[in-house]
């Protein structure tokens, strides 16, 4: 089956099928040492102990196919992609049915099983992507004529395809941005989201959120911030105390929970003022753990690393989502007259927080319009110079510790009251330095893409959790893929914030 | 309108101004002309309050702004134009321009983007480009039309002529000339190339290890026999005046 992918010997021309040859040869000789122990030995669990199992049949599979697709490739950048289609497109055919039965039962499967490359399932698959892949590439290079991509390519390597595709990225989120909101209202209605999918979802909103606040510490004000998560501890903590203890709703500690995590950011903002780049990074990272330490060990208040139980639902309006309401008082389903649905409560946590990421989402887009905006992005820019233009430094990066912690602090009230529970245990470091990745594979600054990095970041490893231990694997992949394609980010680009408003005054 | 007596300033333990006395009237320009590290560029930077002076008054209109705070002291009327231009680069022009005003009255906010646009035309037909994409005599111009925008009393440039094309350095000083002229700016000009400095201003001062060693119009510093071994006919300075002089 993956014989098909040998392109036939056919068409030498100008083109060196010598070289190609030597070229996929030492490509196999490379697969066939990094193979023959990592995949050649595979050390299994027998009575009595471990035994090594050999399996020279894979790493033959592993050198014939390492073999095959350079030799692929060669004749892609050849500019011959006519073969490469035909081979690797006859090899999908092939490979892609006897997947799919391998994945059943029965007698067919097992046939099937000894047919495939590789004994693993895994490695199956993504020897079939790495084939659509090509066989896409050839197709294409096929239709719409090899010389002129092999020419491009020669001519004008990456930097002009990585300008052209932010570009193409511009033009489209002016068109995405309306499509995606629609698709954030509508979501919920979709006929595949169920309990599960709207849990995932509420978890890539909230980073979404925190991405946004983030983004406004380290992508306008430029301040790297490694402790973010400890503003989000303090917003969820000062929830869930004045709710247990108090008996305060949601909507009332909200603003406060906001105000307190601000005033955290602010505290944090005065030793640091002076600080910059590493420095910095090194001292909000301390500050996050001490958030964390603190609230490990101050049991009398923060019942320590028991954490905080039954924190109190967010109400609709004072209405409760609960099937049944205490004696006098309505729930949200007999106020409105419907049927009790335990799903109403999630949608209305979905709502709750696609509305408060809008609104962290619309400030920054204002604020950067304002002088204390503009403020940070110049001090961003060049820090002696904005002093020399008359911008007070200290003031202006105290707000955006502020306003940036004021943000992680309502996203931390909403974590509270949507998992009732919390505990120092989630305000760990590793969290902060997510909210980072996604800002930072987003493209710093950039909103839209912090939506797209935190899809990947956070949805992806959900959806995929069926992929057990590979799980991480795969997140480590995306970050190294997107870092290495897109060193900027996802979206690495700029909006400017003024143009001329009177169109006469001051065009010619 | 500035007066600098007995200012000294240290880098940590280093002394870098060794009781500098200046002083510039209004409507003045006024030229300081010195070798490398002579502690021109720090004084220009004193007087801004980056860093501070250790010792000494420096009185601007009758106030002493030697303990301010940089940010406080560009509100005064002070505009600086720092060695290296430091634009924001990822920021457009029009953006750089209205940061230059951010302590300057929002109405004229237009009125002087004009301003700035009819002395460097050029600046108009980038304005959407961002900082960092300019060409070096472009970024000279965008950071004098920064400063400009704050409309200063007192203009301080650091070496305007820094890397620049002979060409490009007599139209730099020629616009300075006329900011000086028509718009009622004082400048106050660190320069290297004391020719053209000299040349354009009205007094000037000689600085060197850290004091001011001569002063005078910049005609009488022209013809003095030291200045012109010291500073007009070393190599650089030769070289520069042969190629660009009288553009």
């Amino acid at each position: 089956m993956t014989d098909a992918t040998a392109p036939p010997p056919s068409a030498p021309g100008p083109f060196h099928v010598r070289g190609a040859l030597k070229e996929a040869g030492l490509a196999a000789f490379v697969m066939l040492g990094l193979s023959l122990a990592l995949i050649g030995a595979r050390i299994d669990d027998v009575s009595g102990g471990l035994a090594v199992r050999w399996r020279p049949f894979d790493v033959l599979a592993a050198v014939v196919v390492a073999f095959l697709g350079r030799l692929g490739l060669a004749f892609l950048r050849a500019g011959r992609p006519a073969p490469v289609a035909l081979a690797s497109g006859l090899s999908c055919a092939a490979l892609a049915p006897l997947l799919a039965v391998s994945a059943t039962g029965g007698g067919a499967a097992d046939w099937a099983r000894t047919a495939l490359p590789f004994s693993g399932f895994a490695v199956n698959v993504l020897v079939l992507v790495v084939v659509v892949v090509l066989a896409l590439r050839a197709g294409l290079a096929w239709r719409f004529g090899a010389r002129a991509g092999a020419r491009a390519r020669a001519g004008a390597p990456g930097a002009e395809t990585m300008d052209r595709l932010a570009s193409v990225a511009r033009r489209a989120a002016v068109h995405a941005v309306p499509v995606l909101l629609l698709a954030a209202v509508l979501f919920p209605f979709l006929p595949f989201a169920d309990r599960r999918i709207l849990d995932i979802a509420i978890l890539v909103v909230t980073y979404v959120m925190l991405g946004w606040g983030l983004n406004i510490v380290v992508g306008l004000a430029g301040l790297l911030d490694l402790g973010y998560v400890a503003f989000y501890a303090v917003g969820a903590y000062a929830y869930a105390l004045l709710a247990t203890e108090m008996g305060l709703g949601f909507w009332l500690c909200l603003p406060f929970a906001g105000v307190m995590a601000a005033l955290a950011g602010v505290l944090l903002g005065f030793p640091v003022l002076r600080l910059r780049g590493d420095y910095l990074a090194i001292v909000t990272l301390g500050f996050g753990e001490m958030i964390r330490i603190v609230l490990l060990n101050w049991y009398e208040v923060t019942n320590g690393p028991d954490g905080i139980s039954g924190i109190p639902k967010p109400t609709f309006f004072g209405l409760p989502f609960v099937r049944s309401p205490p004696e006098g008082t309505e729930s949200f389903h007999t106020f409105f007259g419907l049927a009790y649905a335990p799903i109403d409560r999630i949608v209305f946590l979905y709502y709750v927080i696609l509305a408060m990421a809008l609104i962290t989402n619309q400030f920054t887009l204002r604020i950067r319009k304002l002088p204390v905006g503009r403020a940070w992005e110049a001090l961003r820019e060049d820090e002696t110079a904005s002093r020399s233009l008359g911008i007070n430094p200290r003031n202006t990066k105290l707000t955006a510790f502020g306003i940036g912690a004021m943000f992680a602090g309502f996203a931390g009230s909403f974590f509270a009251t949507r998992q009732g529970f919390i505990s120092p245990e989630s305000f760990v470091f590793i969290e902060s330095a997510v909210i980072l990745a996604i800002v930072v594979l987003g493209g710093m600054g950039s909103q839209v893409g912090v939506v797209l990095a935190a899809v990947l970041l956070i949805g992806l490893p959900e959806i995929f959790r069926d992929l057990q231990e590979f799980r991480m694997l795969a997140f480590g992949a995306t970050m190294v893929l997107i870092m290495t394609w897109r060193p900027r980010g996802l979206l690495a680009h700029r909006e400017p914030t003024i143009r001329l408003s009177g169109k006469g005054a001051v065009r010619r | 309108m500035l007066e600098a007596t007995g200012v000294e300033t240290f880098y940590g333990n280093i002394q870098a101004l060794r009781g500098v006395d200046v002083s510039i009237r209004r409507g003045e320009i006024v030229a300081l002309i010195g070798a490398n590290g002579a502690g021109k560029s720090t004084l220009l930077m004193t007087i801004c309050g980056n860093p501070r002076a250790a010792s000494g008054r420096i009185v601007f209109e009758s106030r002493d702004i030697a303990s301010l705070p940089t940010h406080e002291i560009a509100r005064l009327g002070i505009a600086q134009v720092p060695e290296g231009r430091r634009i924001f680069p990822r920021m457009t022009v029009l953006e750089n321009l209205q940061m230059g005003a951010t302590v300057a009255e929002e109405a004229c906010y237009e009125e002087d983007v004009e301003r700035v646009f009819e002395l460097f035309p050029v600046l108009r037909e980038r304005q959407r480009q961002r900082g960092g994409t300019l060409s070096g005599g472009e970024q000279q111009m965008l950071a004098i039309a920064r400063a400009l925008m704050s409309r200063p009393r007192l203009l301080l440039l650091d070496e305007p002529s820094l890397g620049l094309a002979p060409r490009l350095v007599a139209r730099i000083f020629e616009t300075i000339g006329e900011i000086n002229e028509r718009q009622d700016v004082t400048i106050f000009l660190v320069e290297q190339n004391a020719h053209h400095a000299l040349r354009l201003a009205h007094r000037a001062y000689v600085m060197a290890n850290g004091a001011i060693l001569l002063t005078g119009t910049g005609r009488e510093l022209l013809d003095n026999d030291e200045v012109r071994a010291a500073y007009l006919e070393g190599g650089a300075g030769k070289t520069d005046v042969e190629r660009g002089g009288d553009v």
